[in-house]
């Protein structure tokens, strides 16, 4: 008997990750649709003060494994401590962030279960007691749903594709402690080194602006006009693959299938020609506004706003605008 | 005994093809295979068999063996990857595999068990058409190994490998004991393009066929019929946004027009 819809609670710099507020949203629709409790795994070293952070996001049911050889993710830790997991609670299914975990923890795990995995999704349902998963797929260029032949379900989810529930301290959940033994010699992948690229500025996933350019930009100087606009509206700069290959902007502010996903209300797409790649890292974005000489560009077709012309003549002069409007 | 590389290479329709010719037959669950567009190998397991020949190239010595499970045309991208530089190549081509992740991982994992003797197996982040990014874990937790995903860089050092993970911001560094599994992502670099002399020694080279059969699989308790993901639906996502182009004179008006308009919507 399955009996809950669980989530794969992610911690990072000692509080529960954004990905995870969201992920606990999902689940709390998912689970009133199918008439479950929500559930979360709690799986870290020092991390049991947050099972209260998960109960007021949404949480009926926190599973809790505490233990200083989870201190630090790794698969075979985290698979290990799920699969403890997964038999205390014997959920339908479980949930958890396309995030560095989620994306390594989720496979993994469910072959381990005897189940299957659907990576990558926008939306999860219960349609009629079934859960029903839906992801893009072909690079963006498609959209498939699953359905689910083994329990438990196993589902990453997008980052922004859902929304966290408001949070209410007052809401009340169970906290039970699960003992998983691990055993730090028995984990295969150990991490022997971490290394931050620091971004500058605002963070591209938190902006609520994004200036991004494409391989129509041309050089690195190109960029400068879009970090001005991107400073005249207290945005950050991103780029797509084009430019990033190019050497003109880092690889951490690509944006896309394989780079950030990112969901700010406003996204000036520049001299970028709308592949789908690039695409699905901003179908989280609200307003998108195309700037591209191409009239014919595909861009433009998930652009709320467009300027056919070279980005050279009309950026300054949106500059000057957006610096007039804000003053 | 030098070190033996697995690579798993998938053949995909081209990513790459404009988005104009991407069609889907929502009946069928399928999509079209455009006309005149040829399919390639998985950029990201390209990348795998880069990365193969990069620890070869270390080590001075290495065997390299390829599988791919598909059709028939399948074949093509193991030729390339022997263009590449890998030494030897199999497909795995039968009816009986036309499933989900499950039936892919275990008809590959039974084919590395049949090979043998594998120190290290190499897969790419996802595959470029259904973007899964599951099939490499299956393959390591059948086979029993650890497994490291997102790699930018992977070398062997005496019995384990080192793999630098990708993360959203940096990226880790890990090890595993070998035998393992690693998945490649693009942040390693290009690949290698074959020259013309590697392609024709490649075309020469032969190819090793299995069937279920051959991997000692019952053909009724794979593929269709141990389908765990079902399939429900495949259709492109319509955009329901009307694009305003913004038209003046100049670009000063063109840009103020933009900037009123967002102000508007409450936008800026
Ligand atoms: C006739 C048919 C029916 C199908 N039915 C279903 C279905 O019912 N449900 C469903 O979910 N899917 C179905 N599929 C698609 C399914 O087989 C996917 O290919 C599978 O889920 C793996 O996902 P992926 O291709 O995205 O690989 P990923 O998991 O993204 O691949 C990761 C890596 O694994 C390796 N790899 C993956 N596939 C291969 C391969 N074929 N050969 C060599 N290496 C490989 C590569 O290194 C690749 O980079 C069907 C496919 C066919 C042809
Ligand atoms: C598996 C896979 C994963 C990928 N992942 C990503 C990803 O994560 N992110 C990503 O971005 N891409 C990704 N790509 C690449 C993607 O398919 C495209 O190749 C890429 O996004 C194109 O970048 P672009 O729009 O900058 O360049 P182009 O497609 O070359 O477009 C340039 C555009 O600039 C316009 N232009 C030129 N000059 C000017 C000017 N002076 N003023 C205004 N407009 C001008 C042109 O009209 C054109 O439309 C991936 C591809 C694959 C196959």
């Amino acid at each position: 008997m399955a009996n809950g819809i669980l989530v794969a609670a992610e911690v990072s710099g000692g509080a529960v990750a954004s990905i995870t507020l969201e992920v606990l949203g999902a689940a709390r629709r998912l689970a009133d649709q199918m008439g479950k409790p929500a559930q979360a795994a709690l799986v870290g070293s020092g991390v049991e003060g947050l099972a209260k952070e998960l109960i007021a996001h949404g949480a009926d049911q926190v599973f809790v494994v505490d233990e200083p050889a989870l201190a630090k993710y790794s698969c075979d830790g985290f698979v290990a401590a799920m699969e403890k997991v997964n038999a205390a609670a014997s959920p339908d299914a479980i949930l958890m962030g396309q995030s560095d975990m989620g994306r390594d923890l989720g496979p993994r795990l469910a072959f381990r279960l005897g189940s299957v995995s659907a990576m990558d999704c926008l939306n999860v349902t219960g349609e009629g007691g079934k859960v029903i998963a839906e992801r893009p797929c072909y690079g963006g260029n498609a959209r498939a749903t699953y359905s689910f032949n083994t329990s438990p379900a196993v589902i990453s989810i997008r980052s922004k594709a859902q929304e966290p529930v408001a949070r209410d301290d007052s809401r009340q959940g169970q906290v039970t402690k699960v003992d998983a033994g691990i055993d730090a010699s028995a984990i295969r992948d150990k991490l022997v080194g971490h290394q931050e690229v620091a971004e500058e500025g605002i963070r591209l996933e938190d902006a609520d602006v994004i200036v991004a350019g494409g391989r129509g930009i041309g050089s690195a100087e190109g960029f400068s006009v879009l970090e001005e606009l991107a400073r005249a509206l207290g945005g950050a700069v991103g780029a797509t693959r084009a430019a990033c290959d190019n050497g003109w902007r880092p690889v951490s502010e690509q944006i896309g299938l394989t780079g950030k996903i990112v969901g700010p209300t406003l996204y000036f797409a520049v001299g970028i020609s709308g592949a789908s790649q690039h695409m699905a890292g901003c179908t989280g974005a609200k307003n998108i506004v195309a700037i591209n000489k191409d009239p014919e560009a595909i861009v433009f077709k998930s652009s709320r706003f467009g300027i056919v012309d070279d980005y050279k003549k009309v950026l300054p002069a949106l500059v000057e605008a957006c610096r007039k409007l804000k003053a | 005994m030098p070190l033996h590389i697995i690579a798993c290479v998938k053949q995909v329709p081209d990513p790459e093809a404009p988005a104009s010719a991407f069609r889907v037959d929502e009946a069928a669950k399928k999509v079209v295979a455009a006309a005149g567009v040829t399919p390639v190998i998985s950029q990201f397991d390209a990348l795998a068999v880069e990365a193969a020949l990069r620890i070869k190239d270390a080590a001075g010595d290495a065997k390299i063996t390829v599988i791919s499970l598909g059709p028939e045309t399948a074949r093509d991208v193991v030729k390339h990857s022997l263009a590449m530089g890998a030494d030897e190549g199999v497909l795995l081509t039968d009816s009986a595999f036309d499933g989900d992740s499950y039936t892919t991982a275990l008809a590959l994992s039974k084919a590395i068990e049949k090979i043998g003797d594998y120190n290290l197996v190499l897969c790419g982040r996802q595959a470029t058409d259904w973007d899964a990014g599951v099939v490499g874990y299956g393959i390591a937790e059948m086979l029993g190994i650890p497994s490291v995903s997102l790699a930018k860089s992977v070398t062997v050092q005496g019995d384990k490998v080192v793999v630098e993970r990708v993360l959203m911001e940096g990226y880790d560094t890990i090890e595993a004991p070998l035998p393992a599994l690693v998945t490649v992502s693009n942040e390693l670099g290009e690949p290698r393009y074959p020259k013309l002399q590697q392609i024709m020694m490649a075309a020469r080279k032969q190819v090793t066929i299995w069937g279920a059969g051959d991997l000692g699989l019952d053909a009724s308790k794979v593929g269709a019929g141990a389908v765990r993901l079902n399939l429900e639906r495949l259709f492109q996502p319509v955009s329901e946004v009307e694009c305003e182009i913004v038209e003046g004179e100049t670009p000063d008006e063109i840009a103020t027009k933009l900037a009123q308009r967002l102000r508007e919507q409450k936008i800026i």
